[in-house]
């Protein structure tokens, strides 16, 4: 990551109303930066199922949220940092509609689909990591559109 | 050398308990002026006096106890109700507790003075201990007003809590048979228990054919929420009523699709108008739209 870096806040996950706060902090931030409306819808959605990912299956963590600046484009990175159990096969963590946790299934691979770049670190016993980069419409995103 | 110690320190507290006793009136008189008191006691002096009077009254009665350093001490019992409404009044004003806790600092001052000159009156030279134990005390005075505050902050937040997920759920009966929930905030798992329950027993209730789900005050539709309408959606469903979910704005819309999450089993609409016209049309009510309506948008 090249990008030069503005600014970075951490946030606690470790209850409901911390995910309440997180989105709320994503969503000013994006607002900030000028991701347009359906780009803050996307990117807060995108931290809402990550942090509860967090919150619920990684026993709490924290967030770490970037502000990017890279040539005139801005764009934010956001990290959820967990302690938990970590993930066993992250392929088929990533799979649709596999869930561990009564869910739909969708939260991984669904956050993979709402932002530009998606990257996830984990190792049994170690913890999970899950690092989500968006820029301000009009930068090429790897990303291979909707299903 | 210890218990002579803590004698001539239970001796000051007693000291200083005869004088707040002794000048009662005087203290008053001078706290009514100060900030804190005459801020929040705005209608008349008198009721600043008689508030000032009561917290002089219980420092006093704390001196005398000998507990200058307890703030759990029985003496603060009867203003504590008094220094948290106070110190609640000032906060909101917009003052933070930090200002709250320099204004009760304020409060030493006009007493130490007047305890000075008693002491420089009466050539004393044991003013030193009185001195102290008027610092330690009122020390004490600001960790209570301290506490109270967090306290009620506390409470509010809790009581707010609990204020949202019973306001938040309103169900309002369009017509006969038809009833709508809008949601407003984030919906989250306790909520949407609410929302569950609220909605079958409006079913019951208003014998309602067709609930209408509104979201568009919901921020954030992520899989969680979605999985949460669609249970909704079902358990409407298995008690005969048609569950219809409106207000899905655009930017919504696509962020489900991109999620991945399949809301065909549910009935959805754009706004809450289409949602009643479907509703009424599934009654067979027909409601002819006007040639030329003010405000009416073509469809």
């Amino acid at each position: 990551m090249h990008a030069r870096t503005a600014s970075t806040s951490r946030l606690p996950i470790t209850s409901d109303s911390d995910l309440a706060w997180v989105r709320q902090h994503v969503r000013q931030a994006a607002a900030e930066v000028g991701f347009n409306l359906v780009q803050q819808t996307k990117l807060v959605t995108a931290t809402s199922e990550l942090a509860r990912n967090t919150l619920v299956h990684g026993g709490g963590g924290h967030m770490e949220a970037t502000v990017l600046r890279e040539g005139v484009t801005r764009g934010i990175r956001l990290s959820f940092i967990d302690g938990g159990p970590g993930i066993a096969d992250p392929e088929l963590a990533m799979t649709d509609g596999y869930s561990t946790g009564g869910g739909l299934g969708m939260g991984l691979s669904g956050a993979k689909r709402l932002v530009a770049e998606f990257t996830l670190e984990s190792r049994p016993g170690q913890g999970t990591t899950v690092t989500v980069t968006d820029w301000v419409s009009g930068v090429p995103s790897p990303r291979t559109g909707a299903p | 050398m210890q218990v002579a110690e803590h004698d001539t320190a239970s001796e000051a507290a007693k000291e200083l308990g005869a004088f707040l006793e002794r000048r009662r009136e005087q203290i008053a008189q001078r706290w009514a002026d100060a900030t804190l008191f005459r801020t929040v006691f705005t209608i008349s002096r008198d009721e600043a006096v008689e508030a000032c009077k009561a917290v002089v009254d219980a420092l006093a009665d704390v001196a005398r106890s000998g507990r200058l350093e307890d703030v759990a001490a029985p003496g603060f019992d009867t203003v504590r109700d008094q220094l948290g409404r106070m110190a609640g009044s000032r906060a909101q004003a917009g003052f933070d507790p930090a200002h709250i806790d320099g204004e009760v600092v304020g409060l030493r001052e006009p007493v130490a003075a007047l305890l000075r000159a008693e002491f420089a009156e009466a050539a004393d030279p044991d003013a030193h201990g009185p001195t102290l134990a008027l610092a330690v005390l009122m020390g004490t005075l600001r960790l209570v007003v301290m506490n109270t505050t967090v306290h009620a902050g506390q409470e509010l937040i809790s009581r707010q809590r609990r204020q949202m997920l019973e306001v938040a759920t309103p169900v309002i009966s369009l017509w006969q048979g038809i009833v709508a929930v809008p949601l407003i905030g984030t919906l989250d798992s306790a909520r949407s228990q609410v929302v569950m329950e609220t909605l079958l027993d409006a079913i019951v209730d208003q014998r309602a054919a067709h609930v209408i789900l509104d979201i568009t005050g919901v921020p954030t539709v992520d899989s969680l929420v979605a999985q949460h309408l669609m249970k909704t959606a079902a358990a409407a469903r298995l008690m005969g009523a048609e569950c219809i979910i409106s207000g899905i704005r655009p930017a919504i819309a696509q962020t489900i699709v991109q999620l991945g999450i399949d809301l065909g089993s549910i009935l959805t609409r754009a706004t809450l108008a289409d949602a009643l016209a479907h509703a009424l049309g599934r009654q067979d009510i027909a409601v002819p739209p006007r040639p030329v309506a003010v405000g009416a948008s073509p469809r």
